[in-house]
């Protein structure tokens, strides 16, 4: 009988009063250590499990791997939930863009006298993509929060949640690309089709890039509530910061060009990603209207389009990883905030 | 074979409290960006515990001992602040039945979703269907929203959800205590089966009778501290004595255990049975109660040191009363209930036969019950005194109250004297004796 009774009342108290003293520096690496080294290697013979202080981003990327089937239960419940007891279902997911887009198209084309050519082609370029980044983001944010019941009683990775989220925008994206393929086949326009692998390449980045920020926003929402609020701001913001309804060529390159200050606007991530629907879109870097030849996009050469993408695509990477590491952080006191 | 199943290293849970939380950027900046005044507060504190393979171990703990937290850092939903804890083999935790269901999906959609939340490949899942959909009994709304389930039904799904994850560690935090007694029972020989696997298994249970029937090693947690780990029975006394001696919590702290000391007659006697002489308020008037209780203790025969008792002790209760005039044919009567507040027992001294004549002044009278019969739990007594024609003098509704500790490994609430032997084992004959009724 192996009975571990403290003899008395005070040496539970000792304990407890040991223990805490000892654990005020947060953690001990040196124990971590020593549990680390055999744990790996029990773990490489038998798939043993360990749950530790934190989780290095490694094997968070692993974990969401492995739970890949599950990101796609969640994407398709998202949608089945959101459109559950609708007539018309994803109808909707494809309504209110195409509202937003009629709306743009009346205001810049007819009500300002915007004269390019096919506006309502290069719009909904440039919606298409930002409408899958913003969804993403917004609804990617509050997810952990609004899911507390299974965050605090179900162990899984929890990023999947946020990934899930611009899965789901990614499944909206698709049907509003159907739309715009009927718009261009209705509007007798043709994209550039040698520029398609570069658009993939953007929405690739795009979808890294919304993911990263939405992990870590999540993660951040659930201490400070206030970021689903920021967040909308920022995105409202950012919208116009983006050459979505105004051609960047025209309106931005011939403003800033002169004073060498167009680096400024490519800070902005999301700008080379639209430009490069746009460009394989629109297909029409330069136009004319009365009379006038103009560029509306820049007339540069495919690698640049892709090099300005791939450089996007890195810091999406790169802040993907730090929102691993952020995420996980933070994570271990989820269940006690929510 | 000696290999660990679930393995806790020195892990420690340290929480915040916070007494009110800035949580805005407001409020943050109003305060310095700093968080108000926290308390560290340790769920856990350095519990170290390793699981054998096949084990099926039972958590005991009063709320607030950690152990949530503790099973909560096991399944991985919680992460600990120090230490960690190594799960051999797949997991499944029952932390809460049916969480993650979405009400608006059907049950077959959630089977999907809630099984590969915890964990289930879509393969997996295909090959438990049916087994989860007949252990759920739900064959006929599986295909209707869940939010038109009862909530026994979203629990029974949860449930069968859960054990179909063919786990090789199952965690179960109280889990077994919802639905109705058939289920439960259901769900009990289902962990029963589990073990017989050879699966290892978790339980965290208020009830050191569940600990006693099923577990093979039982572990009391105190305010995040491992204070006992032993054999079942070991562990529910030791967790039965905490219980007593913290005080407060679901113990009943009998007053009378204070009062015995004190001396008999004292006031400090009078006022820790409780004041009689409120209750006397409601009753007759003094000059129709001739005779009145003045004091209840309760006295145990064996070791005084511990407050409870053991089934088959002997338990006296002593009455102190007091009366104005002489009175012949007083009867004092006694009532013991169950915690839940049911007679188990009443008997009076005109029953018993033993014939009571009050003289003027204080006398005190025992009713002795000997070799306790009742099991754990702790049970309550009221004791009254009347007249032989049924004129109720005093009455004492909770007069006090008695813990009973099983020192075997029988559960239920009665001890019986069992005999078991093997008549025949002859292959025709012992079937034949056990398919008939009894």
């Amino acid at each position: 009988m192996a009975l571990d009774v403290p003899a008395q009342p005070s040496d539970a108290g000792r304990r407890l009063k040991e223990a805490g003293e000892e654990q005020v520096p947060d953690r001990s690496p040196m124990a971590a250590q020593a549990f680390g080294a055999d744990a790996r290697a029990a773990r490489r013979a038998t798939g043993t499990r360990i749950v530790t202080p934190t989780t290095s981003v490694r094997k968070r990327l692993k974990e969401i791997w492995l739970s890949r089937e599950l990101l796609v239960y969640l994407v398709r419940t998202e949608i089945k939930v959101k459109y559950k007891n609708s007539v018309l279902g994803l109808v909707w997911s494809m309504v209110a863009p195409a509202m937003t887009l009629a709306i743009y198209f009346v205001v810049f084309q007819i009500v300002l006298g915007n004269k390019q050519p096919n506006f309502v082609i290069f719009l909904f370029a440039g919606l298409l993509l930002w409408n899958l980044f913003q969804l993403g983001v917004l609804t990617g944010t509050g997810v952990v929060v609004n899911n507390a019941g299974i965050v605090k009683k179900v162990s899984f990775p929890r990023e999947i949640l946020s990934l899930a989220a611009v899965g789901s925008a990614c499944v909206f994206f698709f049907f509003q690309a159907i739309v715009l393929v009927i718009f261009l086949i209705a509007l007798h326009s043709s994209p550039d089709w040698s520029y398609l692998p570069v658009l993939l390449f953007a929405l690739v980045t795009g979808i890294v890039l919304a993911s990263a920020i939405a992990v870590l926003l999540s993660a951040i929402n659930v201490y400070l509530r206030d970021t689903q609020h920021l967040i909308e701001v920022i995105l409202t913001a950012w919208f116009w910061a983006c050459p979505i309804v105004y051609a960047y060529q025209s309106n931005i390159a011939a403003k800033l060009g002169p004073r060498s200050l167009t680096w400024v606007y490519f800070l902005n991530p999301m700008v080379p990603l639209v430009l490069s629907f746009q460009r394989c879109i629109y297909a029409h870097p330069t136009t004319y209207a009365h009379g006038v030849t103009y560029d509306v996009l820049p007339t540069k050469g495919m690698l640049w389009y892709v090099g300005l993408d791939a450089a996007v695509l890195g810091i999406a990477v790169a802040l993907f990883l730090i929102a691993l590491a952020v995420f996980g952080r933070l994570e271990g006191n989820f269940a006690e905030e929510l | 074979m000696s290999e660990f199943a679930v393995d806790v290293r020195g892990v420690s849970k340290r929480f915040r409290l916070a007494h009110g939380q800035y949580n805005t950027v407001k409020e943050r900046i109003i305060h310095g960006g700093r968080r108000k005044a926290t308390e560290d507060f340790w769920a856990l504190s350095d519990v170290s515990l390793t699981v054998q393979q096949g084990e099926t171990v039972g958590i005991l703990g009063r709320n607030g001992s950690g152990k949530s937290t503790l099973l909560k850092c096991i399944c991985g939903v919680l992460q600990p602040t120090k230490g960690e804890v190594a799960v051999h083999g797949k997991l499944a935790g029952l932390l809460e039945l049916g969480a993650g269901f979405q009400m608006d999906l059907t049950g077959r959609e959630n089977i999907y979703l809630n099984g590969s939340l915890l964990g289930m490949s879509k393969r997996e899942v295909d090959r438990a269907f049916d087994a989860i959909v007949d252990f759920s009994e739900l064959e006929g709304f599986i295909d209707g929203p869940v939010k038109f389930y009862s909530s026994g039904m979203t629990v029974r799904l949860g449930f069968a959800v859960a054990v179909n994850v063919d786990p090789d560690v199952l965690v179960i935090d109280e889990v077994l205590a919802v639905g109705d007694e058939r289920f439960q029972r259901k769900c009990l020989d289902r962990v029963k089966q589990f073990q017989q696997e050879g699966r290892t298994i978790l339980l965290v249970t208020h009830s050191p009778d569940q600990v006693r029937a099923i577990c093979d090693r039982g572990i009391v947690l105190s305010h995040g501290n491992l204070v006992a780990e032993g054999e079942p029975g070991e562990a529910t006394r030791i967790f039965r004595e905490r219980l007593m001696a913290e005080g407060g919590g679901m113990a009943v702290v009998d007053p009378a255990v204070v009062a015995v000391p004190a001396t008999p007659g004292s006031l400090g006697s009078l006022d820790a049975v409780g004041s009689l002489d409120s209750l006397g308020a409601d009753a007759s008037p003094d000059t129709e109660r001739p005779v009145r209780l003045r004091s209840v203790h309760r006295v145990y025969s064996g070791d005084n040191a511990v407050p409870y008792m053991r089934t088959g002790d002997d338990l006296t209760i002593r009455v102190e009363f007091e009366a104005l005039y002489p009175t012949e044919d007083v009867v004092f009567s006694l009532e013991i209930r169950s915690e839940g507040g049911d007679i188990l027992m009443r008997t009076d001294t005109s029953i018993i036969g033993t014939q009571i004549d009050a003289q003027p002044g204080t006398g005190v009278m025992h009713f002795g019950i000997v070799d306790m019969p009742l099991l754990d739990g702790s049970f309550t007594f009221a004791v009254g005194i009347q007249s032989r024609s049924g004129i109720l003098y005093d009455w004492k509704e909770t007069a006090g109250s008695f813990e009973v500790m099983n020192p075997g490994r029988a559960t239920g609430s009665v001890h019986m004297k069992v005999h078991a032997a093997l008549i025949s084992s002859e292959g025709a004959a012992a079937t034949g004796a056990l398919a008939q009724p009894s």
